[in-house]
């Protein structure tokens, strides 16, 4: 077990420093700040004085390697914009996502899988039939657009649940949720379920497959005929079995939820980091743009490493560094 | 709360059967039509009786297995009459015959690999075995999963509960899925070719351990198998399935020694056996007819080597306690037992 955190954790240092590269290249490809940062009015030194202090006069490799010495240190470098480390302006922010991705997730599981579980012991019923023709529609509208239509309807024609922001928030430990207060609760509801749209469709698949696959098994069969009831037979017996799939798959997703929750955050104005992104972008904040790509990626290392070790959980045939079977 | 179950059983008349199956008819709508995989079949089994179910693959033996605990999965449909300790199992409701499997009829499943759920470890799988009918405490529950453990040969039974089913041996998951089928003393266990995906040595261990068991219990068995030489060492009695009919039935000794039916005759004659080494052995020709398809009067008839004109009518029911469904049934030799299929 501990053989296996270790090599993980090297595996991922190496795609840390991997993706750090890639991501300073990158940046400099979607256009020089300068000419945002510094007002038309300025003359010829003051330009030169403003580029020298962000460091842009010196090539490439040698801004790169001033950046990763820092970074390594913790310090992802100074806001171009608002003069505060970057690191700190995407932290700030990295709890509201984080709150709308667990209340995406959670909606996902505790909608998707009893439906799909459902509709997988009954496959040719009506109910099942009409489980996965909505679950075709989860994937296929387009997020922005559920998004509006959402609001259209909820916030603007019924008026009850609010449009955008994220209402009165409560503090645990200094950082501040939503969910704890009945105003920031009813903000959470509409962009969560945005959010976990094309997920409750996903995880309804991959439940249903996985209970059509299961059901056959001749275990199942066999804890039927131990006179086990429905209810233990699926709850346990199909349940513990499906789960294996489904929480791979869900920690995978997380993360790209967590990352691209852009959209919905953009549409419902939830002030979370995919909105803070898109506004660095405009703004060519170079410094935030890479402290959000590198937390990102950060974030998707810890999460695979999580799967990894929650896996071993869920399947005993799967012990993680040799144990003694 | 099943104790006084067995009680009530007794009471039926002496000498009735434990089951009394008749006319069992089990059907899977198919798109090319209604599949008679189980096509009137009459079983009975006495109390602490072996019963011995042989056929080829695709005979229907197995679907009657499950067609007795109501466990064929949809679209399969069962009629007839199973008549169980004086109660018709085809006309319970789902509610009763969940009282009834595990407690009463026990079932044990081919392929041991894969009958237990891999992801739960074995005292999980046997301690709700318990429970499901059983009111008793989870630790009296895990007592009774030990000393069922300990009682068909697990070593160290105390450690063995905790594990899970990957970390045991083909032949010990067997022993496990016998342990659980014996948790509740039952009256019947129906044991669909339990040996078959083990090794020799294990399958014989195997054998012994369930025979002994039963008889210790008065436990009764319905062996499915297809292995002709395993059954005549364990049954007391043979029923002979063929597209899924019974072609014939009687005690082991009759049926082995003096086959009336063709087809059980080209069962035993493809038997190895030590008295015939040497010699090509023999063949049953052509091969299980689809089920969809079946030949008109005796199903067997394409593959018979005695079959005449008349064979195009179903063939009823001859003889009075050995029984063969066939026309022009085997002579019986004249002197001693045939064939030596003892293995």
């Amino acid at each position: 077990m501990l053989v296996f955190i270790i090599r993980r954790l090297t595996q991922s240092a190496i795609v840390v420093a991997v993706m750090s590269v890639l991501v300073f290249a990158g940046i400099f490809a979607i256009g020089d700040p300068i000419d945002v940062l510094i007002s038309p009015e300025a003359d010829e030194a003051e330009r030169a004085a403003a580029i020298a202090r962000l460091g842009l006069d010196r090539p490439m490799h040698e801004q790169f390697l001033a950046f990763a010495q820092e970074a390594a240190k913790g310090d992802l470098g100074r806001s171009f914009v608002h003069g505060v480390p970057a690191l700190d302006i995407v932290l700030q922010r990295f709890p509201a996502t984080l709150e709308l991705a667990l209340a995406a997730m959670l909606i996902a599981v505790l909608l998707g899988i009893p439906l799909g579980v459902w509709a997988g012991l009954r496959p040719d019923g009506i109910a099942g039939r009409t489980i996965m023709t909505g679950s075709i529609l989860g994937f296929s509208l387009p997020t922005f657009w559920v998004g509006m239509l959402l609001i259209m309807i909820f916030a603007v024609t019924l008026g009850w649940l609010p449009a955008g922001g994220r209402g009165a928030t409560r503090e645990i430990l200094g950082v501040p949720f939503s969910f704890l207060t009945a105003d920031g609760l009813a903000h959470l509801v509409l962009p969560a379920i945005n959010l976990a749209l094309f997920k409750i469709s996903l995880v309804i698949r991959l439940a249903r497959a996985g209970t059509r696959e299961v059901a056959l098994q001749d275990y199942v069969k066999f804890a039927r005929a131990k006179g086990l009831s429905a209810r233990r037979v699926v709850g346990v017996h199909i349940l513990k079995n499906i789960m294996i799939p489904v929480v791979t798959v869900l920690g995978l997703e997380l993360g790209s939820v967590i990352a691209f929750s852009v959209v919905t955050e953009t549409v419902f104005a939830w002030p979370g980091m995919g909105k803070l992104l898109i506004d660095s972008i405009l703004q060519l904040d170079r410094p935030v743009v890479v402290a959000y790509l590198m937390v990102t990626v950060l974030l998707f290392v810890v999460i695979n490493l999580v799967v990894d070790l929650l896996y071993s959980l869920l399947d005993p045939r799967i012990r993680l560094g040799g144990s003694r079977s | 709360m099943n104790q006084d179950q067995p009680m009530k059983g007794q009471q039926i008349e002496a000498g009735a059967p434990l089951l009394r199956v008749e006319g069992l008819r089990t059907e899977f709508e198919t798109r090319a039509g209604a599949v008679r995989a189980v096509d009137g079949v009459d079983l009975e089994i006495r109390r602490g009786e072996i019963l011995g179910l042989v056929g080829e693959s695709g005979s229907g033996k197995s679907v009657t297995g499950l067609s007795l605990l109501g466990l064929v999965d949809p679209p399969g449909r069962v009629g007839g009459r199973i008549l169980f300790e004086g109660e018709d199992l085809a006309r319970a409701g789902e509610r009763r015959l969940r009282h009834i499997r595990g407690a009463r009829i026990a079932m044990i499943f081919q392929d041991p690999m894969m009958t237990l759920n891999p992801v739960l470890s074995v005292e999980t799988q046997m301690v709700e075995a318990v429970l499901a009918h059983a009111r008793v405490t989870r630790e009296e529950a895990r007592r009774r999963s030990r000393d069922a453990l300990a009682r068909v040969g697990i070593p160290s039974p105390e450690e063995r509960l905790r594990a899970y089913p990957h970390q045991f041996s083909g032949g010990m998951r067997q022993r496990v899925a016998i342990a659980i089928a014996l948790l509740h003393a039952p009256a019947l266990i129906i044991a669909d070719e339990p040996t078959t995906a083990l090794d020799v040595t294990i399958q014989a261990q195997i054998l012994f351990e369930v025979q002994k068991l039963c008889r210790e219990t008065g436990t009764a068995l319905l062996w499915i198998t297809h292995d002709l030489a395993v059954v005549s060492t364990l049954a007391d009695r043979i029923a002979v399935m063929y597209a899924g009919r019974i072609v014939e039935t009687g005690s082991v000794a009759e049926v082995i020694d003096t086959p009336r039916h063709p087809y059980t005759r080209g069962l035993i004659n493809s038997v190895p056996s030590r008295n015939r080494r040497g010699q090509p052995l023999a063949q049953i020709p052509g091969m299980t007819p689809s089920l969809l398809d079946l030949p008109r009067g005796c199903a067997f008839r394409p593959r018979c080597p005695r079959a005449q004109e008349d064979c195009q009518e179903e063939p009823g029911l001859f003889g009075a306690g050995h029984r063969w469904r066939c026309f022009h049934p085997e002579p019986v030799p004249a002197m001693g037992p045939a064939t030596e299929v003892r293995a």
